[in-house]
Formats: C-alpha cells, structure tokens, sequence
C-alpha cells in the first residue's frame, strides 16, 4: 500500500475533460428500477447540486459513484477514462471519495485513526500503530481544510460540525491515491448541523472547489441553490435537467423535482376551507418551566395549529415533551380542556387524549420491524383488544380503515412498518393517536423530517383535515416556512421563554424575516 | 447580570455546547479504580487480618487465572461480541499440558514445548469460534458455547478416565516458587496485561477489535475487512484461555476437565464491573484489570471479615449487579442526552 501511495499516475487525459461522467447508468432492484438511464456531468472545480424527491434515485446514483452499487448498464467515465467501480476503495483509487448521510465515524477511536481508516499507510507498520506518523498524517489532512481540531480528541468529544470537518479530512486522503483533483461527494451534509455551522460548511465547500470537484446533495433546495454552481435534477431514476444555480428559484427546482406544478405553498391554501368560529382555549398552559425553559405561557383553541419557532436551544423541543410527560417540569399549571393535565408521565398523557409524533422517527415514533398493524394499534390497546387479549379480526378492521382513511400505501396491514416509504410511516405514527378516537391534542416534533415534497403535501393535508375536525396541535415546524404556512398562529420562544406571538391567519401571512427578527 | 448584546449571547451558547474534547483517560473511566480504591479500604479498616502484606499476596495470587482469562475475554467484549468459550478451552489446555509435561500417564516429557502446545490448542480451538461467526455468521454467543462444548469433549477423550499428575519440575514451580513475594504465575498473569494493553494501544488488531465494538459498518465503509481480525481477535483470546488451564494445571498439579469451571462468567463479570461493557466499544485490558482486583478483593475480604461462607456467593453476587448498575447509569443518562 504504500508503494502505491508513493507512486502516483501521471495525468493522461487531456484537461478539458469533465472530471467525472456518467453515460446512460441503469440499476433495477427486484420491482423496482432506481436508476433509468441517468446522464450526469461533473466539471472540473465545480459544486454541483442534485435534486431529487425520496426515490428519484439519488442514493443509488451516489453508490454506484463510489462502488457500493454495480450497474446493470451504463458507463462511468473518470477524467476521459471508462472506469469499473467494484468497491469504495477502487473508487477512491480513481479520487472519488463520499461523505456519508449518517456520520460515518468511528465514535471511540480518535479524530486522527478516523481520518486514516484502511488507509494508515505509514501510519501502521506490520500492525503496530506509529501515533506520531499517524498524528502527523492526519495533522495534514486536517490542515488542508484549514481546521483547528485536535487529531487524538475522542471522535464523540466532537460537536457534529467537527465531526463533519473530520469526514471531510478523511475523504481527502484519497487525494494520497491519485494526482488528479478528487471528486468529493457530500450526501445531506447539513441534516445533523445548525444553521451557523451550515455556514462553515459552505466556506468549506467553497474552498473545495478551488482543488476539487463537489456534488452536494441536500433536500432542502435553498441551500443548494445557495452553494452549488449547477443543479442537475433527478426524477424517477432519470436526468430531467440541469439549471446553473444563479438563475434558478427553488420553486423552479420543485416543478422540476415532482414534474407538476407543485408549489413551495400549497398548503397555505387548505387553511381557508377552516370554519372560523370564537372558541374557548382547549389548552392552557401558564408559567411552565423546567431545564431549559422558563414561565411559558400558551393557549391552543381546538382546530387551531400554533407553531412554535426558535433557533437550536431554544427550548421549543422541551417544552413540546414536557406536554406530553416526557420532560420534568418545575412549576406551571396545564389545563386541557378544564381539567389540569398531569405531566408527570406519558401514560397519564396518553390518558387525557394528548398524543405526541416525535421527531427521530425510526427511533422514536415506531417499531420499524413490527407491522403498521401493530405500530397503529401499540399506544391505545384497547382499540384491538378485550380485557387483556388482542382481537385479530377488531384490530384488522380498525386499522384497514385508516389504512384506507390516510391513503397509506403499503401492500397488507402485516408489512413491517420499516419497509414503508417515509411519509407513509409518518402517516401510520399519526393514525396511532387517531385510532381510538380520543386525541384532543397533538404535539407535532418536526413532523415532515426527512420527507419528500410528495410525502409532505400529503401530511399537511392530513393534518389540516384533523385540524379541521377539532383537534387542537402544537408545531415545531421543519422551517420557517412550513411553520407560517401550517400555523394560525405562531408562538417565538428565545432562550428558553415565549417571547412573542404572531397572528397567521390564511391571506395575512408573517414573512420568515419578521419571524427571525424576533426570534434573535 | 450583564448585559451582553445577541450576537455575544450567541456565541456563549455556541461555546457552551462544545463538550471538551477528551484525550484517553476520562473522569467517566475513575469510577472503578476508586471503587477498588474504596472497597479496599473498607476491609482493610474491619479486618487486621486483610490489612497484612501476605494476605495482599494472596489476594494477587488467587486473581492471577481470572486476570489471563479476563485479557482474553476483554478483546472479544470490546468488539461487542461474547465469549462463553473459556470453560471448554481451559479444561482442553489443562489436560492437554498435563500429557505433554512429565506425567503419570505417559512418558511424555516436553516441558515447555507442552506450554507452548497446549496454548495454541487454545488458540486453535478460539479461532474455530470466530471462523464460525463470519463464515457461517452464527452469532457470538452460540458459536462460543459449542466451542466451550467441543473443548470439554476433547479434554474429555483425552482424560480417559484417568487423572494425568504432573510432576514435571518446572511447570509445578510456577504455582510454587515466588519472585519478590509473588508467585510465577501472578507475574504471567501482570505480563499478560502488559501484553494485552499494548496489542490494545499499539497494534492495529487492538485499534480495530475497538472499532468494531464502536461501528462496524464505517470500518466496511472505509474499506477495511473486518472479518480477519474477528477471527484474529478470538484466535488470541483462545490462546489466553489455553494458557489460563496451564495454570490451572499448574496450581492443581493435576490435569482436570474442569479446570476452567465457571471462569466464563467470572471474567465477563469482572470486565463488565471494570467498564468493559458488553456492548463494544468501552473500556479495555486496564479497566478489565481493576474489575478482576475488585471481584477478588471482594471474595477475599468478605473471608477476612467473617461472613459466613454459606452467604458469600450470593452477596458477592449482589455487589456485581450494583456495581455494574453504578457503572451503567452514566452511560444510559449520556446517551438520552446525544439523541
């Protein structure tokens, strides 16, 4: 191995050529076809952008660039070259390294043994470590990105944005393999950061253009159009077009993505359908603290969804919990409909009608190998039960109804809920609490995350339709945006307390700049 | 209060959720050597009898088998595997040496070469338990336990229903003799600490047996092969098993099929009450170490202050649960935090 490092390939191709192509690329899975003939340029010092909706084929695409998916046909070429791609290291040895979705580090090994990994080269000799070569050759790549961070730090010490700096340092080294300018694939790199640390980001990707090619994935379109020089879009496993960055709006991209009209607003208009009545708060909650939150106040009528807004610690997310039982709280009174809501568990919640769709889906919100059968009916058991023993033939025909009642797609009621598309399993995390018929109130933890644009018209329209039927939400929105247009009112917590409030009612909508101006 | 404008405030709230990067050794890792440090005291502040050097002797020289044991198992822990093999390896080893050396049974007279073999029948006999789980991907636990199983029937076919005696010189005199107060086989069993945290810190099969308990799939990610040094790891942990009934052997001067009785749970409990937590990627050889210290300490001060031996076991018992509680406590209270 480290012959082969030291011995690099001399550029053969002339350097006109695009830095990576892709020719006609097909990948079927059994019933499936994720890739359908996918075409696709990355230029030299370029950031390129690819959109795409949950199945468009995006991820299969990304695999197949760095060998973890071999084609049933199409061509990889590499700087002018065709290229066979068998494994993550024959990619790398072609300069084509990936940033993975979910942080893909080692959390009790060092920052350095990270950014080394399977390629310790001198790092290693005859399997004993060097921890000073080792601290050294991870010292380099971390200063090609100009980072501060400690090599021999314990990777879990780490904040997710150094962690971050840490994967990009190690898909670097694959710069050690080759003399050409590596490609450097980052897939959803801003799912796990903040919004400052997003902006790092992006000063690092900028920077990477200047000695690398980039493809920047993200579903949230903004922010590529906000990198990227170009944006290729991908729809059902086909290239349906490419649109530099600069002249591009999102709403453009959207069209594009869903191959319809779609809009970014389209679930501004639901709201108006809404009967408009004077109403007594079904609930109130007074002086509310706890860890991280102070003397919140809140009212919810029934029918009404009040988003609440803040940047990361906040303590929206707190308080979401503490409703439900699931946070101690030190003091404040919860009244839900007259009656003093007991916070001191999430039974006693469940208890008085108030259901909670948490924000970790698969962690949290279901059992992923268990049925949506079971996943519908596993909070409210008397809906499939009598006394202590299930009733197969109650539980199918409840939960066939809903199956029915949201549209959820799947093929039997018996389907493990994991093999389930996003939104659909998001769908059968909200028929939990609608199943027995009870739910007065709903606590909504960003409950359109990791969804497509499809997947997420469809929960908001779901979720107005219950709106509409009297239940009363709280909503901690993915964005800005999807709070304004989802809310009737909007609640600003700071530093842990309700600062402000905004009316949104349907046609005179707060923009997100006078949410933010509050919300700092 | 001061006053401080957004934008500062900001940056304090940035600042103050950076954690400390942590180097090595934690204030999270003191919790069983102050324990050790504690329970220690605490025998020795009720009994005179705990508190002489030769009994500090003694409790050093009854953790010396724990201690080879608990090295091996330690590897196979960190990757978050299980290994129940122990029992069937020691009975193999110890049956196997006591033919090899000087013996009643034959007229076999290898000496240390016998060592040497017996060990790597150990080795041999752990390496079959991890070929089996990457080749046939039958899980840790059941894997080892037919290893445990397949050991206990060869040192029985090699038994025969006839006890080996050692007489054998040397391999006697390692239970025997003392170097500085300490019999030959504790400072096999120090050595084997020192061995075992230097594979742990320097070699790449330690780094990677820790990586593989912390996230396996960024190894294959990266473009390393795990498999090899699984079956690595549980080759060396078979080789400590077997050298474990050398010295099993050695205290008994006899060779039996059970010299390796209960040593199994023994060692995971002890990694496990020293911060090896069963599930990979915690703790290692040092942390192991202080555990074997602090289960026989225990053993040895719950004699020295009198309890009937009738309630030892299950007090002792009761003090593991505890101490592995207060050790998991933290782990479970972080982890709700980082989600």
């Amino acid at each position: 191995m480290t012959t082969n490092l030291s011995r690099r390939p001399e550029p053969r191709v002339p350097a006109s050529a695009p830095a990576l192509e892709v020719r006609g690329l097909v990948k079927h899975y059994p019933g499936v076809k994720a890739l359908d003939g996918v075409d696709l340029v990355v230029r030299r010092n370029e950031v390129l952008g690819l959109a795409g909706e949950n199945g468009a084929g995006k991820s299969t695409l990304l695999k197949a660039l760095v060998g973890l998916v071999r084609p049933d046909a199409g061509e990889i070429w590499v700087r002018g070259e065709k290229v066979r791609l068998g494994s993550i290291t024959d990619a790398a040895n072609h300069g084509i390294g990936m940033v993975f979705q979910e942080q893909s580090l080692v959390p009790n090994l060092t920052a350095a043994e990270n950014i080394v990994l399977g390629s310790e080269g001198p790092g290693v000799r005859h399997g004993i470590y060097r921890w000073n070569t080792l601290r050294r050759l991870a010292q380099e790549q971390l200063d090609k990105i100009g980072s501060h961070i400690d090599p021999l730090a314990r990777t879990d010490s780490l904040t997710f944005a150094d962690r971050q700096m840490v994967e990009i340092a190690k898909v670097l080294r694959i710069e050690e393999r080759t003399s050409h300018p590596p490609v450097i694939i980052l897939d959803e790199p801003t799912s796990v950061l903040e919004s400052k640390e997003i902006e790092t980001l992006f000063t690092q990707v900028r920077r990477l253009r200047e000695f690398a090619s980039v493809v920047f994935v993200s579903h949230r379109l903004d922010e590529v159009l906000d990198v990227c020089d170009r944006v290729a879009v991908l729809r059902g496993g086909r290239s349906v077009g490419e649109v530099p960055a600069a002249e591009a709006a999102p709403a453009e991209l959207h069209r594009m993505m869903i191959g319809s009209t779609g809009s970014d607003d389209h679930y501004h208009g639901a709201a108006a359908e809404r009967r408009d009545e004077p109403r007594r708060p079904r609930l109130v909650v007074r002086g509310l603290s706890g860890r991280s939150f102070r003397d919140v106040d809140l009212d919810v009528h029934a029918g009404e969804i009040v988003g609440i807004v803040g940047v990361h610690g906040s303590g929206r997310e707190d308080v979401c919990r503490a409703l439900f039982g699931a946070e101690p709280t030190t003091a404040g009174d919860v009244v839900l409909d007259g009656e003093k809501l007991d916070l001191s568990g999430t039974r006693a919640a469940c208890a008085a009608g108030v259901g909670y769709v948490p924000a970790e889906r698969k962690t949290e919100g279901m059992v992923g190998p268990m049925s949506v059968a079971d996943n519908m009916t596993l909070t409210k058991q008397k809906s499939r039960c009598t006394g202590p023993v299930v009733r197969p033939g109650k539980q199918a025909k409840l939960v066939d109804g809903w199956i029915e009642r949201l549209s959820i797609r799947t093929p039997d009621r018996g389907t493990a809920i994991q093999r389930l598309s996003g939104g659909n399993q998001q769908k059968v995390v909200l028929a939990r609490w609608l199943v027995a018929g009870d739910v007065r109130l709903l606590l909504l933890d960003h409950p359109t995350r990791g969804l497509d644009v499809g997947a997420r018209s469809e929960v908001y329209r779901l979720l107005r339709e219950l709106a509409n039927q009297g239940v009363a939400m709280v909503l901690l929105a993915d964005s800005l945006e999807e709070a304004i247009g989802m809310s009737d009112r909007i609640v600003v917590m700071s530093d842990g307390r309700a600062t402000t409030e905004v009316a949104a009612p349907t046609g005179d909508k707060p923009t997100p700049l006078d949410l933010v101006k509050e919300m700092v | 209060m001061t006053v401080t404008s957004p934008a500062d405030a900001d940056l304090e709230v940035v600042h103050a959720r950076r954690p400390r990067p942590r180097r090595g050794v934690s204030l999270r890792d003191a919790g069983p050597p102050v324990a050790l440090v504690v329970v220690f005291g605490v025998f020795a502040a009720l009994s005179p009898g705990f508190r002489t050097l030769s009994n500090v002797q003694n409790v050093l020289d009854a953790a010396a088998v724990l201690t080879v044991v608990t090295c091996g198992i330690t590897f196979v822990l960190m990757m978050g595997s299980i290994d129940l093999s122990a029992p069937g390896i020691m009975g193999a080893s110890a049956i196997a040496v006591a033919l090899l050396v000087a013996n009643n049974r034959n007229d076999n007279d290898f000496g240390l070469l016998g060592v040497v073999v017996a060990v790597l029948l150990g080795a041999g006999l752990g390496c079959l338990s991890g070929l089996a789980l990457v080749t046939l991907k039958v899980p840790s636990f059941m894997t080892t336990l037919g290893i445990s199983a397949v050991g206990l029937g060869v040192a029985t076919l090699m038994f025969a229903g006839v006890q080996p005696n050692v007489s054998d010189r040397m391999l006697e005199g390692l239970a025997v003799e003392r170097f500085l107060g300490l019999a030959h086989l504790t400072w096999i069993a120090f050595a084997c600490v020192l061995v075992g945290w230097l594979v742990q810190r320097y070699s790449r099969l330690g780094r990677y047996a820790f990586a593989i308990g912390g996230a396996e799939e960024v190894l294959a990610l990266s473009g390393v092969r795990v498999a090899p040094y699984k079956v690595a790891v549980f080759t060396m942990a078979g080789a400590f098993y077997g050298l474990a009934g050398v010295m099993v052997t050695s205290q008994l001067g006899a060779g039996l099929v059970q010299a390796g009785k209960g040593y199994d749970f023994s060692a995971i409990a002890a990694a496990v009450v020293g911060g090896t937590l069963l599930i990979g990627g915690r703790g290692g050889i040092l942390h192991s170490a202080v555990g074997v210290l602090l289960v026989t300490v225990l053993t040895n001060g719950l004699v020295q202050i009198g309890v009937s031996p009738y309630w030892q076991g299950g007090v002792q018992g009761l003090i593991v649960v505890a101490a592995v509680a207060a050790a998991v406590i933290p782990q479970r209270r972080r982890n709700q935090v980082t989600k």
